[in-house]
């Protein structure tokens, strides 16, 4: 399929990139790693007159660490994210999760801002910033604001990021020595968005869990976060019961779509099924 | 050195049959030097893309080009008011009916051609499309082939509503199109009256898609000048297709030039005669400059040949030791909106009464009965000859239903059933003559390798563990295939017999170019045939050029689908080659002044029995033969061609395990280990049937387990692109592990039978044997596939099984 005539810009900066926005205006799109944006050109069920390449702009590449605060650029790439010796060793989780985004091809182009700004439920990266407790710096005309992930997903490809604002950076604070962390994802084959995927952090006090986060991908027209999974589990011992219950309770709020995955009874079993399997996972690696 | 290692030295470097020679062909396709049909440029060439109806049932009110052709780059727009003039808006099928090339009045699937717009560049050509305005009349659609002939469904093919028959014996219903039946009914009736075991399942083989890497397209090239019509099209069957065009165009068939070129997958797909090619052609005669059109993968999936949808009912009647005493298959066949089916003319259900598979069974009878629905057209295609998936999909299932109803193993239920080694040649109930074979030593074989036993024994102890969070299946597949057609007293397209041709041509220093009726798609021709004529003739592999899909070159053949290259062309090519080494060795007889009789063959030369010193090489006979130096009027050149009419189809086969392991919680389903042990008859080369074998069990997982062309009530597709259609990556295959056993092929120059299918046919019922047999002790003895995970944790979760 071919998309329809577009105007192609490609700035150099973000202060560029944000100018160029608000000349363009609505009929403007931030073309990222395109393996969402693209595919829904080619169907032309998205028709933008003006594509925005934020891949020339040096200053949203790149991973580091500032303080108790680790900063990801936001077109920073999926492989990149995955061949990161600062993620494996602080924030294995986003390594984890990176690895089950779509093929290898795929993850050479997609990029972690691009995942995060569709606002679309079934990208992995919501989940896992959810369970990390990010942040994301949105630059806009006025300058930077920045948001906590828990709350910043509205709805269906809806978010606070504003028509002229560019998500910059995310920031992860540093997770705590010794916590666990899992994404568990089932997905029909290579490629594939999620039926159902969890993501875990979790922090344990002797055999009691002293913290979990848990953000569910796919499960509802957003991220969702099991807060009510999440109280139940502090001060709790893992085991058969409390992992069924976490997953009882994660399974509770869950509202998914049915699709060629499967119905909304399946999917939301295997939310509960992902939560376990990854509460069960954390467990394995934290260390209290 | 020594005599022996002389021979062999002189052997190997023939590189002919039974050797593993890499293939010819990958030098150029892993350099990217491929040239497929989306590669060709012409000067002034135009592209056309099609509009596409959203609907599956609707009437055309009105279609208005006004926007499109002001489009930049649009050069014009082409419906069926535009063809009508040609005579080209309706084509006629191979299956006896008419199939509309642009949609006339109505369209009768989703995604159903309505216009061609053609542009200067592919981009504008698109444009053109989002601008062409089609007012159209929903129409309630048929979806489920179950409601086609209920009294008051709606009438689809308002065109033919008149016609009593589609050729194919009288119609009962306007959506009904042949009702085909074979055996004996009542005596198949009497023996299920009379035993003491019956069993019935109904047994889907859901509509699914080939999905060739490469889709369709052609450039079509009309040059007013001369009045030539060159077409480059993804084909498998480039004469007939020539054929077909002649017949449609009124084009003198030798002013027509049809070009394969590489190939990107076909496996049926590229048989069909598909309306884009027609109106491709008609543009470029109407513009005389060439037009290329090229699908996109939906336009593939939605609208090309699919395969299956054949809704079966299975049963069977036995003694109480599970020996079958009677066999009664049905299926209600899912056409889509035309009959487009292709198929020899004399089986419109293909080769569907095969499905007494590698059984002894008397008393047999079976019935298709065929019906239109609001979905594309097509059926056969998919890596099996004609419908043949079906047949043996159905018995393999149907011994493991009978195994579990006389409560033997499912090993054994096979030993007790098969044809014994000494009955063949075997017939069967429904006539057909199979070959050769030997499957109580080839299923031995398996079940030795895998040892059988003891995977019963763990499966027993799974199953007694209630704790055990997985399944354990075991699914055995001891399959008979039907392939090379065919004979042409009972094969033909279009009143053409299925025979198929050799060409060789021998030049002065040994050089080969031989050039062959069948088309490769991936196959591994230009090794495979380059071998045989290698060992026949004595002359290296490596200088045998082989040459396929340009009618101005080859000689005329069926081309390449049903397994029947090697059964078919292999063996005309066996047959050319032994013309050629007769007159080589006339030659020879002339040179050494011996008599004919004198002379023996030995690998590469003609040597005078008893006096080894006295020899001619094939490689000198090859010069002498372009001399006058020649036995008294023997014309020069070691040229031949052969057309080779099967005395009879090949039947390969095989005995396949399964072992899988499935997650109760999830579903998900996953191969520990597949045996496939293939016997193929004469093997000329085993890699590329270790290959094909790979490839062949690869779609047959991809069947089994995900794939499915998912619609909804009002006939829209819900699955037609990538995202959702499953073809298996390197991840999701298993690892395959093959065997053999030869038992040629009495009828066959070279003992072959043919590869490619088996795999597939043989496949696919093992996945599912062992899917249905890891829940065969809770007493489930059938479901459909695919075994996609959300399916089967849907009977995990009936059975209680994924409680914690």
């Amino acid at each position: 399929m071919i998309p329809a005539a577009f105007d192609y810009h490609a700035p150099r900066s973000v202060a560029d990139a944000i100018k160029l926005l608000g000349q363009l205006g609505p009929e403007a799109k931030l073309l990222a790693g395109g393996h969402s944006l693209l595919p829904m050109m080619k169907l032309r069920f998205a028709q933008p007159a003006h594509l925005v390449d934020l891949g020339r702009i040096a200053e949203l590449r790149g991973i580091s660490q500032v303080g108790n605060e680790i900063r990801i650029g936001a077109m920073t790439t999926e492989h990149e994210l995955l061949s990161s010796k600062l993620l494996a060793e602080k924030a294995p989780l986003l390594v984890e999760g990176a690895g089950w985004i779509a093929d290898p091809q795929v993850r050479y182009k997609g990029t972690i801002g691009g995942d995060i700004s569709h606002g679309d439920p079934a990208n992995d990266h919501p989940a896992l910033m959810i369970a990390l407790d990010a942040s994301f710096v949105l630059t806009g005309p006025k300058g930077e604001r920045v948001v906590k992930a828990d709350g910043y997903f509205l709805g269906l490809y809806s978010t606070q990021l504003a028509a002229d604002e560019i998500l910059t950076q995310i920031r992860i604070p540093v997770p705590a020595a010794g916590s666990g962390w899992s994404y568990q994802k089932l997905k029909r084959k290579t490629g594939d968005f999620a039926t159902a995927a969890t993501a875990v952090m979790l922090q344990m006090k002797g055999k009691s869990v002293a913290k979990a986060a848990i953000g569910l991908t796919n499960a509802g027209p957003t991220v969702l976060k099991a807060r009510e999974a999440e109280a139940y589990l502090a001060g709790k011992e893992i085991n058969d019961a409390s992992l069924n219950e976490a997953a009882r309770l994660a399974m509770k709020i869950c509202n998914p779509t049915p699709d060629q995955r499967g119905d909304a009874d399946y999917k939301r079993a295997m939310c509960g099924e992902m939560t376990r399997r990854a509460l069960q996972a954390a467990h394995a690696r934290a260390k209290a | 050195m020594s005599q022996t290692a002389e021979l062999k030295e002189r052997e190997q470097k023939l590189q002919g049959m039974g050797t593993s020679l890499l293939r010819k062909e990958d030098a150029r396709f892993i350099r990217g030097q491929g040239s497929y049909v989306a590669d060709i440029k012409m000067p002034g060439m135009l592209f056309g893309a099609i509009v596409r109806s959203p609907y599956a049932h609707a009437r055309i009110k009105g279609i208005d080009k006004a926007k499109a052709l002001a489009c930049p780059g649009v050069v014009a727009v082409l419906t069926a008011a535009d063809l009508k003039p040609v005579k080209l808006d309706w084509m006629p099928t191979v299956g006896g009916d008419v199939q509309a090339v642009l949609a006339d009045q109505k369209v009768h699937f989703q995604y159903q051609d309505v216009a061609m717009v053609l542009a200067t560049d592919r981009a504008a050509a698109y444009d053109g499309v989002a601008l062409v305005e089609v007012d159209y009349e929903e129409l309630p659609a048929i979806v489920d082939p179950k409601k086609a002939l209920l009294k008051d469904a709606p009438v689809l093919r308002e065109d033919i509503v008149d016609k009593k028959d589609l050729t194919h014996g009288p119609r009962t219903h306007p959506n009904h199109i042949f009702t085909w039946e074979a055996g004996d009914k009542a005596a198949a009736d009497a023996a299920f009256k009379n035993a003491p075991i019956t069993v019935r399942e109904e047994i889907l083989n859901p509509r699914v898609h080939p999905c060739p890497l490469e889709t369709c397209g052609c450039v079509a090239s009309f040059n007013k000048a001369t009045g030539y019509l060159t077409l480059y099209v993804t084909t498998q069957i480039p004469h007939l297709f020539r054929t077909v065009l002649a017949m449609l165009s009124g084009i003198a068939e030798s002013k027509i030039r049809v070009v394969g070129g590489d190939i990107g997958g076909g496996f049926g797909n590229k048989v069909p005669v598909y309306p884009g090619y027609v109106v491709a052609t008609v543009a470029s005669i109407v513009t005389g400059v060439p037009v290329k059109w090229i699908e996109s993968r939906i336009d593939n999936i939605s609208t090309t040949g699919f395969a299956r949808d054949y809704h079966g009912v299975g049963e069977l009647a036995a003694d109480k030791d599970g020996r079958i005493k009677g066999l009664r298959f049905t299926a209600l066949a899912d056409h889509g909106a035309f009959n487009s089916h292709v198929s020899a003319t004399k089986f419109p259900a293909g080769l569907f009464s095969i499905c007494t598979g590698s059984y002894a069974i008397p008393n047999t009878y079976c019935r298709v009965d065929a019906v239109f629905t609001n979905k594309a057209p097509g059926g056969v295609a998919y890596r099996c000859s004609l419908r043949v998936t079906e047949a043996i999909y159905l018995i393999e299932r149907m011994m493991d239903v009978l195994a579990q109803k006389v409560g033997v193993d499912k090993a054994e239920i096979r030993r007790r059933n098969f044809v014994k080694a000494e009955q063949f040649p075997y017939t069967t109930g429904f006539g057909w003559t199979l070959d050769s074979g030997n499957y109580h030593a080839a299923l031995d074989k398996v079940l030795k390798a895998v040892d059988y036993e003891g995977l019963r024994r763990e499966q027993a102890a799974k199953r007694a563990d209630p704790k055990s969070p997985t399944l354990m299946g075991i699914g055995i597949s001891t399959f008979t295939e039907i392939v090379g057609a065919g004979p042409t007293k009972v094969c033909d397209i279009l009143g053409v017999g299925l025979f198929d041709s050799c060409e060789i041509r021998v030049h002065p220093t040994g050089g080969v170019i031989a050039r062959l009726g069948t088309m490769t798609q991936g196959q591994g021709h230009s090794t495979t045939y380059a071998q045989i004529i290698a060992t026949e003739l004595g002359l290296p592999a490596s200088d045998i050029v082989v040459e396929e899909g340009d009618t101005d070159k080859a000689p005329y053949g069926a081309g390449t689908w049903g397994s029947r290259s090697t059964p078919v062309s292999g063996a005309a090519t066996a047959v050319a080659a032994r013309k050629i080494k007769d007159k080589a060795k006339k030659i020879a007889a002339h040179l050494l002044e011996v008599a004919e009789g004198d002379l023996e063959w030995e690998i590469d030369r003609f040597k005078v029995k008893g006096n080894p010193s006295q020899f001619k090489t094939m490689k000198e006979l090859c010069l002498v033969s372009h001399t006058g130096n020649l036995p008294a009027g023997m014309e020069q050149g070691l040229n031949a061609v052969a057309y080779y009419d099967p005395p009879n189809l090949t039947f390969p086969f095989g005995a396949y395990l399964c072992v899988v392991d499935i997650d109760k919680f999830t579903g998900e389903v996953k191969v520990r280990r597949f045996y496939a042990l293939d016997d193929c008859g004469t093997r000329i080369n085993p890699m590329i049937i270790d290959g094909q074998v790979h490839g062949g069990l690869t779609e047959a997982f991809a069947v089994a387990m995900g794939q499915q062309l998912p619609f909804d009530e009002s006939g829209n597709h819900l699955g037609n692109s990538l995202m959702d259609y499953f073809l298996p990556t390197a991840v999701e295959t298993p690892a395959w592990e093959t065997d053999h056993t030869v038992t040629p092929c009495p009828h066959h120059p070279l003992g072959a039978k043919g590869v490619a299918e088996s795999p597939h046919v043989g496949g696919i019922p093992c996945f599912s044997n062992a899917v249905i047999d890891a829940f065969a002790h809770l007493g489930v003895t059938h479901m459909d596939m695919p075994h996609s995970a959300y399916r089967v944790w849907q009977k995990c979760n009936a059975l209680g099984l994924n409680k914690r």
